[in-house]
C-alpha cells in the first residue's frame, strides 16, 4: 500500500513538469471546447439540413447553400456587411486625429481624455437608442441639421438610400473613441529622440508624422485594424436596435439577418441560419487567418 | 512628443486651443448631452415640442421615479448584476489557469492552443448561436441567468487568456526557476509566486469583462426570453417598445442602464485603459 502511494508520488514528481501545463488548463479548455469549439462544428453539420429547432433535422445536404445564392436578402447583407467594413475603417484616422488632438499637457486634459472615450464605454443598445432619436424625422437634432443643409427633409432611417449609412455614423462614434485610445497610448511610447532628431533636419507636420511618428504607431494601428475590421462585421446590435434590418430589409447585415432567420417569429429556420452563420464566419476566418499570422511572426520574433 | 507641445506655440494658439477643446468635448459628447437633459425634462415639454430645448423645470426626480416605479428596470438592473459579477470571477479565475500554462510551460501544442484561444475571440456570435441555444434549452438553463453567465465565462476566457499569457510571460522567469530549484511544487509556485504578481492584470480584466459583459445585447436576447432573466440591456430595448415616444423615460432609462459601467470605467481608469490598449505599444 505504502509503496504503491510512494511510486504514483514519484511519477508525479517525476512528469511534474510535463502534466501540470494540462491540469491548469482543463477547467479552461473543458468551458472552451463545450461552447466555442464543438459549437462552430456543430453549426456547420446542421447548415447541411433543414430544421426548425424542435423535431428531427432533415438532411439537405447543400440545399440551405443553394438556396442562399438565390436570395436577393443575402447579396442586400453582403452588400451592407462591406459597407460597414469599409466606412468603419475610417474610425482608425479620425481616432487618430483626435488622439493628435488630445496629444498635449494642459490642465485637465487627462479629464478630457476619459470624457472623450466615453461613448465606448456605454453599451451599443444606448448608443442606438440615442441616435435612432436624434434621427428622428420632424425634431431629431440631427434631421433638422440636414435638413438646414440640404433643404429637404430626409427620414435617414426610415429611408432605404440612407439607413445603413446611419447605422454605421452611430457606430463610428465609439469606434473612434476606441481607436483614440489605442493611438493615444501609442503617442505616449513613441521614442522622442527620433522625434527630435527628424525636427533637427527639418521634417515637421504632415511628414513627420508619415515617415516618423506613423512607422512607430505601427502596433497601435495593427490593434486598431483588428478591432475595427471584427466590429464591423460583428455589428449587430446597433441594426437590431436602430432598425431591425429595415426599411424592407435594406439595413440588413449577414450577423441579422441570420439572427432574423434562425430565430424569427416568420418560423425557426435553424438550418438555413447555420448556413448564413457558416457564410459570415468562413469571411471573418479570413481576417482572423491574416491576424493569427502576423501575431504568430511577431511571437516568432521575440 | 507629437504633435510639438502646445507651450511651444504663440500665446493665440495656446488661447485658442483652450477656447477649442472644451467646444470640441461638448461637440463630441452632444448626443449623451442630449440624453441626460432630456431625462430631466418635464414630460410637458415633450408634449409642447420642446425636444432640444432648454428645460421648461427640473423633472428628473418625476422621471426617474416614474421609470423605476413603472417599469422593471430594478430588476433588469439586478439580473444584469447576476450574470455580470460571476461572469468577472469565473473568466478571471480560469485565465489565470490557463495564462499561466501557456506562458510557464513549453509543450509542442502551446502556441496552437494559444492562438486557438486568441481566434475563439474573434469568431462571430452567430456561428455559436442555434447550438449554444439548443444546448442551455436541453440543460434546462434556457431563460436563467446562469444560462448566459456559463456561456459568458467561457467565451470571455479566451481574450483573458490571451492578455494573462502576455502578462505573465512579462514577468521575470527567474523567480520561478529559482523556486523549481528549490523543489517548490508546480501548484505552489502558481499560487505563492505569480498570482501575487497578477494583480494588476486581475484588476485589468475585471473591468474589462465587467463592461463587455454588462454591455452584451446580442446573447441576452438568445438566452433569455422572460423578464424574470432579462439583463438591463435587452430589458430597455422592450421598454422602448413600450415608451413609444415618451423620451424622457426612454432617456433616464438609457442612463440608469449605463451607469455601471461607466462608474466602473471612472473608478478603475488606469486598470481600464491598460487592459485595452494591451500590445498598443509594443511588438
Amino acid at each position: 500500500m505504502s509503496e504503491a502511494v510512494s511510486s504514483s508520488t514519484g511519477y508525479w514528481k517525476k512528469n511534474q513538469q510535463r502534466l501540470a501545463p494540462w491540469l491548469f488548463l482543463a477547467p479552461g479548455m473543458a468551458m472552451f471546447v463545450i461552447y466555442v469549439l464543438f459549437p462552430i462544428i456543430e453549426s456547420i453539420w446542421i447548415s447541411f439540413h433543414d430544421w426548425d429547432g424542435l423535431g428531427d433535422k432533415v438532411w439537405i445536404g447543400l440545399g440551405n447553400y443553394v438556396e442562399l445564392m438565390g436570395d436577393d436578402s443575402f447579396y442586400t447583407s453582403l452588400k451592407n456587411n462591406v459597407l460597414w467594413l469599409v466606412l468603419y475603417l475610417l474610425s482608425i484616422p479620425a481616432g487618430l486625429a483626435v488622439a493628435l488632438f488630445l496629444n498635449q499637457t494642459v490642465t485637465g486634459i487627462r479629464l478630457y481624455k476619459s470624457l472623450f472615450f466615453f461613448p465606448f464605454v456605454i453599451s451599443q443598445v444606448v448608443v442606438g437608442l440615442i441616435f435612432t432619436w436624434f434621427y428622428a424625422p420632424d425634431f431629431g437634432l440631427f434631421s433638422k441639421l440636414i435638413e438646414n443643409l440640404t433643404g429637404q427633409q430626409i427620414a435617414i432611417l426610415a429611408d432605404e438610400r440612407f439607413v445603413t449609412y446611419g447605422i454605421i455614423v452611430a457606430g463610428l462614434w465609439p469606434q473612434t473613441a476606441y481607436c483614440m485610445i489605442l493611438y493615444l497610448t501609442g503617442l505616449n511610447n513613441i521614442n522622442p529622440e527620433q522625434v527630435e532628431a527628424a525636427r533637427m533636419d527639418g521634417a515637421k507636420g504632415i511628414k513627420l508624422l508619415w515617415y516618423v511618428v506613423l512607422p512607430q504607431l505601427a502596433p497601435a494601428t495593427f490593434i486598431a485594424m483588428v478591432v475595427t475590421v471584427i466590429g464591423s462585421l460583428r455589428c449587430f446590435d446597433l441594426v437590431s436596435i436602430m432598425t431591425s434590418g429595415g426599411p424592407y430589409g435594406s439595413s440588413q447585415v449577414l450577423s441579422y439577418f441570420m439572427y432574423e432567420q434562425a430565430l424569427s417569429e416568420y418560423g425557426f429556420r435553424m438550418g438555413y441560419g447555420a448556413a448564413i452563420a457558416v457564410v459570415l464566419f468562413l469571411i471573418m476566418m479570413i481576417f482572423i487567418t491574416l491576424f493569427i499570422v502576423r501575431m504568430l511572426m511577431q511571437e516568432r520574433n521575440s | 512628443m507629437f504633435p510639438t507641445p502646445i507651450q511651444k506655440a504663440s500665446p493665440f494658439a495656446q488661447t485658442a486651443y483652450k477656447v477649442v477643446l472644451p467646444l470640441a468635448l461638448v461637440l463630441w459628447l452632444l448626443p449623451l448631452i442630449g440624453v441626460a437633459i432630456t431625462s430631466v425634462r418635464p414630460a410637458s415639454d415633450l408634449a409642447a415640442g420642446n425636444y432640444f430645448g432648454i428645460p421648461s423645470g427640473f423633472g428628473g426626480i418625476e422621471n426617474y421615479t416614474a421609470v423605476f416605479r413603472d417599469s422593471p428596470i430594478g430588476l433588469y438592473i439586478l439580473n444584469s448584476f447576476k450574470v455580470t459579477i460571476p461572469t468577472v470571477i469565473g473568466a478571471v479565475a480560469l485565465s489565470c489557469l490557463t495564462g499561466f500554462a501557456l506562458a510557464v510551460y513549453k509543450f509542442r501544442a502551446n502556441l496552437l492552443l494559444f492562438f486557438m484561444f486568441v481566434a475563439g475571440n474573434f469568431i462571430p456570435f452567430q456561428i455559436l448561436m442555434v447550438p449554444v441555444r439548443d444546448m442551455t434549452l436541453k440543460a434546462g438553463l434556457y431563460d436563467t441567468t446562469l444560462g448566459l453567465v456559463l456561456f459568458h465565462v467561457a467565451f470571455q476566457t479566451g481574450f483573458c487568456t490571451l492578455f494573462m499569457r502576455n502578462f505573465i510571460k512579462g514577468l521575470p522567469f527567474a523567480l520561478i526557476e529559482s523556486a523549481r530549484v528549490e523543489g517548490v511544487s508546480e501548484w505552489r509556485i502558481f499560487r505563492y509566486i505569480v498570482l501575487p504578481l497578477m494583480r494588476p492584470a486581475i484588476a485589468a480584466l475585471s473591468v474589462l469583462v465587467f463592461t463587455f459583459v454588462w454591455n452584451d445585447y446580442f446573447w441576452a436576447t438568445v438566452l433569455v426570453q422572460g423578464q424574470h432573466a432579462m439583463p438591463v440591456t435587452a430589458g430597455l430595448y422592450s421598454l422602448n417598445g413600450q415608451w413609444v415616444a415618451a423620451w424622457h423615460l426612454v432617456s433616464a432609462g438609457s442612463i440608469i442602464a449605463a451607469l455601471p459601467p461607466v462608474a466602473m470605467f471612472f473608478l478603475m481608469q488606469k486598470h481600464f485603459i491598460a487592459g485595452l490598449t494591451l500590445g498598443a505599444t509594443k511588438g
